[in-house]
């Protein structure tokens, strides 16, 4: 029989504390509020006095209210049963679906040996030409992608979650627009992917507890999917809501605050996420692509610096497309050596040239004279922008290298494209009489 | 003396609040009995503050789990590591576990509570005697050597035994493991001590068995034009290595890691990307150290505590490599140490401080950051040794300032301790201008291997290069001199020349200095020669030619025949051009002779 607590001796924002024994950090107990019952998490223990972060928020909560203590820490169901199901932060079904109990594991275990790790070598495809062919996304890479509000970056990680050529794809959302949550339902309900995804959702109304734990579960859940052979890939959306709610918490707790009232661990929390991703030698893999939307556009402030620290490069969505100068996959090298050997060549010859279609956009915005290599740079630069980078070009690498050369055809006399004269040799597009 | 025991009271994060009966010494370890049954483990800790019987301690694993009432168990000994032959070409986590053999003991993931040895203990050493008994012997003095990789090592007195002691009995050659007796020492107080091949060494206290420390006046070869020539890091000195995230600070480490004139390199991969000690770890061992022709790794030691990895070990992560290096130093060795990045250990320090509620200092790093810093620094160095050879640590830390912004705390108590400085810029790596190490705001103290004054020299070129740039900005080339265009081109001619190195080009990759010496000559000669040229358009496209010749001729091996022609090739098209000479670069040219 479990012994049941009826005095909360403190309740300050989302926290509570009561006098309790025999308890453990980390954790579970239960809080019977009048809402309902509650999930708590003991994060401080100081004498005969527990702190514990109520998931369901302190609002409403009665120092009379009853604790539990459940012995254990937060534990996740994991089975074959959760494939296609949504569930909210604290593991709860949000699909109206049945409640998951059985094969409990433990969320936020400890780290991947280093030296179990191996170096990374296969290529993930996503039928997007700017991150097939321009900055490969590699097995167990973790990349964020940097953005600002509006951009479409939910669409995107739609699109991957459609596309990427994986066994199984977790996505955990923190702090979604309600709006935004029935768009992944519905996108990956008519796309036909819904059956290999596990959804984690926390949306911006609920409690705010709750979208600490959503990265910690989908991790834990890909990593034993991961220990079974599986390849996954977790997409997580957005970390800097993630991020102000560790802020939050934090500060009701009376943590020194280091910068912009970020805790002085936000890099360590990051890391210890992010760290997740890995290959495992004699199993499966873990792959993070993960949204981190900048306040103001601007890349030095707490959140997306901390980040650009800890993943290996970065996607920048602007405008609508994925920036071709910004983004950079810290591990295409490791892969695109091995796709066609005209890869790398489109791969650096296209932005040489992307470039100079900016600058010249940029003379003539001056006014400046256009000259006919400038008239040719404009004709490549929107075809470009048209067939590459538009978020809605969905073809395979293979066929995304061909139309390079189809654009450069078009657009150049082969010895202007500034390519090696054996790849021009090989696969320059004859023309036809 | 009876064992001190506690129990615990709090539990904050990783921060353990314990009430302790008996004694308890500042930064000793402890062990936290947490959980029970199949789930029991041991927690390592460490001592950081004591306010009467209560102590916090900092647990270096994850806290999860611990109870009030748990049992702690103080075991009076610093936190330490096990020196002895046998840590070369190994992989440590930040408290001195060889990874590979955890990983063979609880597979894929790292669980609590697992400490293993650090010195191999099955493997037997080839021990040589080099004292003889009734010899008078003080600590780190020399009591016999064995045969580590290409190095001799030296079996020696443990540091922490003060005073004079005689030698009773040494073990006659033969092969020994790392626990068995080679010698026993007499204190003249009749009580005997035996000594083995490896003892334990608090890493928080500097290694200060030595005769005198010198002043680092020696260049360490890094093999980095733009280091050894204009930014040398002297032997047993100290410098840093800041920039903004993707500038390459990690690469530079790795790089000069493989070619750096040193005998040993320890790397300290603190809080940072797992992926990148991978690297390190799978291909050193197929590299060759081109001084031993052996296996890298033979001469390396990892120490890696990656970012997921708990906090408090990250901090201890930089102390355990120095002592490492110390050790390697008592044998007249030159050692590197690479602290990739000391921002994730101040952060460390920051956290904990924030635990302890200490009233904090800027951006809440704790006020005694300044201190710690230049503390860590300062256990770089070149010193006699007492038998007359001369050993050093070399210190080259890695920081990462937030939002690549040099005013923050830790890089600026960093520059005030380094003697050399080698900023990174994000505008320089943009540019894919490699190693991005800016060549206007860097600095260094130490004389390199070239003459202080040709550098300078040349230097100049760069800033009123720059300056000349800036002015074109705001009234276009048709503005400028060909006068003033002309410096601006052979600024960017000496960046591009001989600043930016290719590291994955097989030969650009290091330079020697004997080759650096003779390339920066051929520099100078075109710097200070007085090029002829009819206009802007020519000057620039003469410039672009000596460009693309100078990449070529980095390209060739030192010496070949290729090298000579493509020198010859430069020289000629030099001979087109030159219509005279500054005298005063002339003079310094002779000079190099």
């Amino acid at each position: 029989m479990k012994k049941v607590y009826s005095r909360i001796e403190s309740i300050t924002g989302n926290v509570i504390s009561v006098r309790a024994d025999d308890v453990a950090y980390g954790e579970l107990a239960e809080v019977s509020t009048r809402f309902g019952p509650s999930l708590a998490e003991v994060i401080r223990l100081d004498s005969g006095l527990v702190s514990l972060q109520v998931f369901a928020g302190g609002r409403g909560i009665s120092t009379g209210d009853e604790v539990v203590f459940l012995g254990h820490p937060m534990r996740v169901s994991f089975s074959e049963d959760l494939l296609g199901r949504i569930f909210d932060g604290a593991g709860e079904p949000r699909d109206g679906g049945p409640r998951l109990a059985e094969n409990l594991v433990a969320v936020g275990g400890p780290s991947v040996n280093p030296s179990k790790r191996i170096i990374p070598r296969e290529m993930i495809r996503t039928g997007i030409p700017m991150i097939d062919l321009f900055n490969s996304l590699v097995k167990s890479q973790k990349l964020p992608i940097f953005s600002v509000s509006g951009e479409p970056y939910n669409q995107l990680l739609a699109r991957i979650a459609m596309q990427a050529e994986v066994d199984l794809i977790v996505l955990g959302g923190m702090g979604l627009k309600h709006d935004d949550y029935l768009y992944f339902r519905e996108t990956l309900e008519s796309g036909g992917a819904i059956s290999k995804t596990i959804m984690f959702v926390h949306t911006a109304a609920d409690p705010v507890v709750e979208c600490l734990m959503v990265p910690d579960v989908s991790l834990a859940v890909a990593e034993r999917f991961a220990l079974k052979g599986k390849n996954v890939l977790v997409l997580l959306t957005d970390m800097t809501n993630f991020s102000d709610a560790l802020k939050e918490i934090a500060i009701t707790q009376e943590q020194v605050p280091s910068n912009r009232g970020y805790p002085g661990d936000l890099y360590s929390q990051l890391a210890a996420r992010y760290e997740k991703a890995v290959d495992f030698s004699d199993a499966g893999s873990i792959t993070i692509l993960a949204v981190t939307t900048m306040p103001g556009d601007d890349v030095t402030h707490p959140v997306p610096d901390n980040t650009g620290y800890i993943t290996e490069g970065q996607y920048y969505l602007k405008g609508g497309r994925i920036e071709p100068f910004g983004s950079l996959s810290r591990l295409k090298q490791q892969v695109n050596g091995k796709t066609r050997p005209d890869h790398r060549g489109i791969m650096d010859g296209m932005i040489k040239l992307y470039a100079a279609y900016k600058d010249t956009l940029e003379k003539k915005s001056m006014g400046f004279q256009m000259t006919a290599w400038d008239q040719k740079l404009l004709r490549y630069g929107e075809a470009f922008e048209r067939e590459m980078m538009d978020l809605s070009v969905k073809i395979e690498l293979e066929a995304a290298l061909d139309k390079g050369w189809a654009i450069l055809a078009d657009c150049f006399e082969p010895q202007e494209t500034g390519l090696r004269t054996d790849l021009i040799d090989k696969y320059w597009p004859k023309k036809t009489a | 003396m009876t064992k001190t025991i506690g129990a615990v009271t709090g539990v904050n994060g990783n921060m353990v609040t314990a009430r302790a009966q008996g004694t308890v010494s500042m930064n000793e370890v402890a062990y936290i009995a947490a959980g029970s049954g199949a789930g029991a483990k041991r927690l390592k800790s460490e001592v950081i503050r004591i306010r009467g019987d209560v102590v916090q301690v900092q647990v270096f694993e994850m806290t999860k789990g611990i109870k009030i009432g748990d049992a702690v168990e103080f075991t009076d000994e610093m936190l330490s590591v096990e020196l002895g032959p046998g840590l070369l070409g190994q992989v440590f986590d930040g408290l001195q576990n060889p990874l590979p053999k955890v990983a063979e003991a609880t597979g894929n993931f790292l669980e609590p509570g697992v400490y293993l040895e650090a010195l191999p203990r099955e493997r037997k050493w080839a021990f040589t005697p080099a004292a003889k008994a009734g010899d008078r012997l003080e600590r780190a003095d020399l009591v016999g050597t064995v045969p580590e990789g290409s190095f001799t090592h030296r079996v020696m007195v443990p540091f922490q035994l003060l005073g004079t002691y005689s030698l009773k009995w040494v073990a006659p050659a033969g092969e020994y493991g790392v626990d068995e007796v080679v010698a026993r020492l007499d204190d003249g107080k009749g009580k005997e001590i035996p000594l083995t091949m490896s003892f334990r060494w608090p890493v928080k206290r500097g290694v200060d068995c030595f005769a005198e420390r010198l002043r680092p006046t020696e260049p360490m070869v890094t093999k980095t034009r733009i280091i050894d020539t204009f930014f040398p890091v002297g032997r047993g000195g100290t410098y840093c290595i800041p920039g903004p995230f993707g500038a390459g600070k990690t690469v530079l480490q790795q790089v000069t890691s493989r070619n750096a004139d040193v005998d040993i390199v320890i790397i300290a991969a603190c809080g940072e990307r797992a992926g990148e000690v991978v690297e390190t770890l799978k291909e050193f061992p197929e590299l060759l150290d081109p001084r031993t022709g052996r296996s890298l790794m033979e001469r390396t030691v990892i120490i890696c505590n990656t970012s997921s990895m708990p906090v408090a070990a990250r901090e201890a992560s930089v102390y355990t490599a120095v002592t490492i290096a110390e050790y390697y130093r008592q044998m007249g060795l030159h050692v590197l140490l690479l602290a990739d990045s000391t921002s994730r250990w101040a952060q460390a320090m920051r956290e904990m401080s924030g635990r302890l509620e200490e009233i904090p200092g800027e951006e809440a790093f704790p006020a005694y950051l300044e201190s710690v810093i230049a503390g860590f620094y300062e256990r770089a160095g070149i010193v006699r040794l007492k038998d007359g050879s001369t050993g050093s640590v070399t210190i080259g830390g890695t920081v990462s300032p937030a939002g690549g912004n040099f005013e923050e705390p830790v890089t600026q108590a960093t520059l005030k301790v380094v003697g050399s400085f080698h900023g990174l810029s994000r505008e320089r790596s943009d540019a894919r201008k490699y190693p991005a190490i800016h060549p206007l705001d860097s600095w260094s103290k130490y004389e390199g291997i070239m003459n202080r004054e040709a550098v300078d020299y040349a230097h100049r070129f760069l800033s009123r290069g720059a300056e000349v740039g800036q002015m074109m900005k705001v009234v276009g080339e048709e503005g400028t001199s060909l006068e003033d265009y002309l410096v601006y081109l052979k600024g960017e001619f000496l960046d591009a020349a001989y600043l930016q190195q290719n590291s994955f080009d097989p030969v650009d990759c290091a330079m020697s200095p004997e080759r650096q010496r003779h390339v920066f000559k051929l520099v100078l000669e075109i710097l200070a020669a007085q090029i002829g040229a009819s206009d802007k358009e020519d000057a620039r496209s003469w410039f672009y030619r000596l460009r693309q010749g100078f990449l070529d001729y980095n390209g060739a091996e030192w010496r070949s025949e290729r090298f000579s022609a493509l020198e010859k090739d430069i020289r000629s098209l030099l001979a087109q051009r030159v219509k005279g000479a500054d005298p005063r670069g002339s003079r310094l040219i002779e000079r190099l002779e």
